[in-house]
């Protein structure tokens, strides 16, 4: 069956120049297993394709429940001279919460 | 445990709202209060004030801010630390005098400055963002070197009731504070590290306690109109809980803390500012009572060698136009009128960002499967120029969809503007000579 990582996890989104940091938190710590197999560098860069052109990188925080993404190429050239309305990419968050695994 | 010092954040971005800070100030028993209000680019922009007005290039609330928050810190005996000095600190503590005196306050301020590195920066240094030469990006008018600990230190041993800053790491807003008042060692890595994170905790101001949060009916936050602003509670050690003033609205909890600690983290291994690297990986949050968290297990290695520099400079203009469609078909009408103006300025523009709003606005295209279809959607198009003249035409363009665009376009909108571009470079320690002057009402 698949779901929504919306289903599992909260996110929240940052940047730094051209790179965008996305945090994604499980709700429940006993899904951070299921998280830190399914949501792996490669499934979020196919995700994302077209909107992070760069490299994803991937840190595990099995003691928060989390797995931090920091892409790379991401936001436009960069915040403060990208075209975008959501220059920052805060909506970002909302965007890896689409994302579907199987369960 | 020892004696703990509490600290409140009252502001984490220039904009924020005013009255969190009062309301600490007036009822968060606090020892010290930081104000967090200098992005990356809001010092770039106070530094082109100051060019026209050497009086000015200090934050434009300060006033607002100062002239309500004075009052309760000296009543209160709470220390405020803030960036709100931005391009010009020395002004910016002159005016803090002044409406001292008009207040009938006696109030000393220490202005931290040192930061402003414009003219040390080598035109063939690599920019960090893309290793190309900083003399080939646009012209540069500003360069703040993000300062730390070690240069405000100076500053809190003054005992001004006010310490006013330029260019700091965020952070270093808390941790200058709190090694200050238990004496750390510029070099005490994991202390300045467990420092580090309640300061990068707080720093955010609502960003702890619900704000950027909320999703209603899965992350609920009570009371979001008047959030209240978070303090720490931090022993000798480092170690913290993490609260807000009862009363206020918003929440603070695992969650909350949790999408703090790591927001725009790039290296959870090796968070690097100008006092420590810092490592989040053993950080443990729990909550131990309503709206209290404790937060444990920050680790540090030495500082780095090299200071980041924020580098401000013309990057051009950047035009804008908006309309809306609304009803069966929107979308194909909203995609017709793109084209138009996309034809119609070809040949003009490197990139020309024709956006759907309700479609593809944010993130190019919908994330996910299922029907996404909108009632209503709004075009935009946006572009970038040297030139403001042609930059404008992008708003002409999408203003005469009016009369020559498909059926039914509405509330059309124009913008240009000058667009400010931030790139960053390293710059030897030892090369920043940092001063500390204070001023007296």
């Amino acid at each position: 069956m698949k779901r929504k990582l919306y289903d599992l996890a909260h996110a929240r989104a940052g940047d730094k120049g051209n790179t965008t940091i996305l945090s994604l938190i499980a709700y429940k710590p006993e899904d951070f297993e299921l998280l830190r197999v399914r949501v792996t560098p490669e499934a979020v860069t196919q995700h994302f394709a077209g909107i992070i052109k760069g490299k994803v990188t991937r840190y595990e925080l099995p003691g928060l429940g989390a797995l931090q993404f920091v892409g790379e190429g991401a936001l436009g050239g960069g915040v403060t001279t990208s075209l975008a309305i959501d220059a920052h990419g805060k909506s970002l968050s909302a965007a890896l919460l689409e994302m579907e695994i199987e369960v | 445990m020892g004696k703990k010092v509490r600290i409140g954040c009252g502001a984490g971005f220039q904009g924020d709202r005013l009255e969190p800070a009062l309301i600490l100030a007036e009822h968060g028993k606090l020892n010290y209060l930081m104000l967090e209000c200098l992005a990356e680019r809001t010092i770039a922009l106070a530094q082109l004030r100051r060019l026209n007005d050497p009086k000015a290039g200090y934050d434009t609330l300060l006033e607002r801010r100062l002239t309500g928050l004075l009052p309760l810190l000296k009543k209160n005996g709470v220390r405020l630390v803030t960036n709100m000095g931005a391009a010009n600190p020395l002004a910016g503590a002159e005016r803090i005098v002044e409406i001292a005196r008009k207040l009938g306050l006696k109030v000393r301020v220490a202005a931290l400055t040192g930061d402003d590195v414009l003219d040390q920066l080598d035109p063939q240094q690599k920019v960090l963002e893309t290793g190309e030469p900083l003399s080939g990006i646009g012209p540069l008018f500003s360069a703040n070197a993000y300062l730390g600990v070690e240069e405000m230190l100076p500053a809190m041993e003054s005992g001004a009731d006010v310490v006013l800053t330029g260019r700091v790491a965020d952070p270093s807003l808390a941790l200058a504070p709190l090694a200050h008042h238990f004496g750390w060692a510029v070099d005490d890595a994991d202390r300045f590290a467990r420092g580090t994170v309640v300061g990068h905790l707080l720093e955010c101001g609502g960003q702890l306690t619900g704000g950027y949060y909320a999703d209603p009916g899965k992350k609920d936050v009570p009371g979001m109109a008047h959030l209240g602003f978070p303090f720490a509670d931090v022993d000798a050690e480092g170690n913290a809980t993490l609260s807000k003033v009862e009363g206020t609205g918003g929440v603070i909890n695992r969650m909350t803390a949790t999408e703090q600690l790591l927001y725009e983290v790039t290296d959870p291994n090796a968070y690097l500012t100008p006092d420590v690297s810092a490592d989040f990986t053993g950080v443990a949050i729990r909550e131990t009572g309503p709206d209290t968290i404790a937060v444990t297990g920050g680790r540090g290695r030495a500082r780095p060698e090299t200071l980041k520099v924020s580098v401000g400079y013309h990057a051009g203009y950047i035009g804008e136009g908006e309309i809306s469609y609304g009803g069966e078909n929107c979308v194909a009408r909203a995609q017709l009128a793109g084209e138009i103006v996309a034809e119609r300025l070809r040949g003009q523009f490197q990139e020309l960002r024709v956006d759907i709003l309700g479609v593809s606005g944010l993130h190019t295209r919908p994330m996910s499967d299922g029907n996404h279809n909108p009632y209503e959607v709004r075009l935009r198009v946006a572009g970038r120029s040297g030139d403001r003249a042609t930059a404008t035409l992008i708003g002409e363009e999408v203003e005469t969809l009016w009369c020559n665009g498909p059926a039914g376009g509405g509330g059309a909108r124009k913008d240009t503007r000058e667009q400010i571009g931030i790139v960053s470079c390293l710059l030897p320690r030892h090369r920043v000579k940092s001063q500390v002057t204070v001023f007296e009402s």
